[in-house]
């Protein structure tokens, strides 16, 4: 579980956070949204401590990050894992090592121990085939599907995803979102999700937050969603012509 | 007031990359790979530069000896004392600015665009002790491609004069061994780790703090490659004035 309370970031003038608390529930997949420029990743990079927060704590099962040692910090990091929008995978490994490079950084694990946790980890995620290919050998979801392997090679409590599918056809884009809700749920782990993607709302949102000029401006489930009066959040979700088809197609139903 | 802070912020920079050490395990791999990639991958270029280098030094102080009562052995040790005091080490040096320091910087510079060094940060490694002190060990084993360079330029100057006809290959080796003075090649070599520390830490600054995009990391190296040169040409001239001064 991630506690936020009222944290504020700024960089220079530009206060981008203006005090957001809120809370991440344990085995829950929880999204954050909100429009591009509303502090979604900023936000998303003071919950992975690559930003410090100037007021407000954040709290890990308990824990406020900020009265953690450096080594302390550094040890909560390892029970962290996070997906990139781009993946962020290393260039110069193949598949296979980019997954067990937590695991040579941070266990005292043998090879063997490490090529099995590597060949469960590729295979919890459908990645069989592809050990010895480099990042730039396969596909946008398939490299997904790696930085996912690599974030829980380490048995994290905590996994971070930005936009993980952000670049990717709706059907691969619903199996990664299916992927990461089916890893929240096996290993009761945490985890948050920054999106602006709609359908993983639709499919994913057990938990959702919507940022607005850096306020929380909603927070509910995915069912509320689509239920709120809340102008902003209506504003957002029904953007897009096929959500403004589903809303009609639901108030008709309703009446 | 910006240029005090860029140079606060790679002080603080270097300082960083010496704390919390990577596994043994992993640096050395790290750092046997960027050995051969920074020392064994310039080789050539250095071997086929100084080679030049080293043949036009001695064609240009011959075509200015004109005076029949200077021995020819003078071209030899112009050569020598060229080669080994300046353009081995310093012009060597500006290669490498421009063949390693470009690598370093843009490697480390996709490396930040594609959220690569973010995503060591986020698993508790230290980027800048990951990425750096590697290069940082690499680059002190310049002083051995410096090495070659000497011994690769003087034999330049040397086939130049002899098959250029400036002077007997005789002369030209007795000139090699006139006043020589050991403690020049020891200047040398210092002044190759004191660039060599350099070429190995400020591109990798300008590739660490880069922002933006595929663009911004050609500019960075660019920055890169031009203030690396000039610090070393000062550098050059400071190391110069305390050691020979």
């Amino acid at each position: 579980m991630i506690e936020v309370d009222n944290i504020h970031k700024s960089f220079g003038d530009n206060h981008v956070l203006k005090g957001i608390s809120a809370l991440f529930e344990q085995g829950k997949t929880n999204l954050i949204i909100g429009q591009s420029g509303s502090g979604k990743t900023v936000f998303l990079k003071c919950l992975l401590g690559l930003f410090v927060p100037e007021e407000g704590s954040i709290c890990y099962s308990g824990t406020r990050y900020s009265e953690l040692s450096t080594r302390e910090k550094s040890d909560l990091r390892q029970e962290m894992g996070m997906v990139f929008q781009g993946s962020a995978l290393f260039d110069s490994m193949t598949v296979e090592e980019n997954v067990r490079f937590p695991l040579d950084m941070f266990t005292k694990q043998t090879t063997v121990e490490m090529k099995e946790r590597v060949d469960f980890v590729l295979e919890r995620v459908n990645l069989i085939d592809a050990h010895h290919k480099y990042p730039a050998e396969i596909s946008g979801g398939m490299q997904k599907r790696v930085a996912i392997a690599r974030a829980i090679v380490m048995k994290p409590k905590y996994l971070f995803c930005d936009e993980p599918n952000s670049g990717l056809d709706p059907k691969t884009a619903i199996l990664i979102d299916n992927l990461i809700q089916e890893i929240t749920q096996e290993y009761n782990i945490t985890t948050v999700i920054n999106t602006h993607d709609m359908n993983s709302v639709m499919e994913i949102g057990e938990k959702i937050i919507f940022l607005k000029n850096g306020l929380k401006e909603w927070e509910g489930t995915n069912k509320e969603i689509f239920k709120t009066d809340n102008q902003a959040v209506t504003d957002f979700v029904y953007s897009s012509e096929l959500f403004k088809k589903v809303r009609q197609m639901y108030i008709e139903e309703r009446n | 007031m910006k240029y005090i802070a860029a140079i606060g912020k790679y002080f603080i920079m270097i300082w960083e990359v010496f704390r919390k050490p990577t596994k043994w395990r992993i640096m050395k791999s790290l750092i046997l790979k960027e050995i051969d990639e920074l020392i064994f991958g310039s080789l050539g270029i250095i071997i086929f530069i100084s080679f030049f280098i080293g043949g036009v030094v001695t064609i240009q102080t011959a075509l200015n000896l004109t005076n029949p009562f200077i021995p020819k052995s003078l071209i030899g040790f112009a050569a020598r004392q060229s080669v080994i005091l300046e353009f081995a080490p310093t012009f060597t040096s500006i290669i490498m600015v421009g063949k390693v320091g470009s690598y370093i910087t843009s490697s480390i510079g996709t490396m930040r665009v594609t959220e690569q060094i973010d995503a060591l940060e986020v698993m508790g490694v230290n980027s800048l002790n990951y990425l750096v002190f590697p290069k940082i060990i690499a680059l002190l084993f310049y002083p051995f491609a410096v090495a070659i360079a000497m011994y690769v330029g003087i034999l330049g100057g040397w086939v130049a004069a002899v098959f250029g006809e400036y002077a007997p290959g005789g002369e030209f080796i007795k000139g090699l061994q006139i006043d020589f003075i050991p403690f020049h090649v020891i200047y040398a070599f210092i002044k190759t780790l004191v660039f060599a520390f350099v070429i190995a830490t400020m591109p990798s600054y300008f590739g660490y703090y880069m922002r933006g995009g595929a663009l911004e990391v050609g500019k960075a190296s660019t920055t890169a490659f031009v203030w690396t040169s000039v610090v070393i040409i000062i550098l050059n001239y400071i190391l110069t004035q305390l050691m020979l001064g």
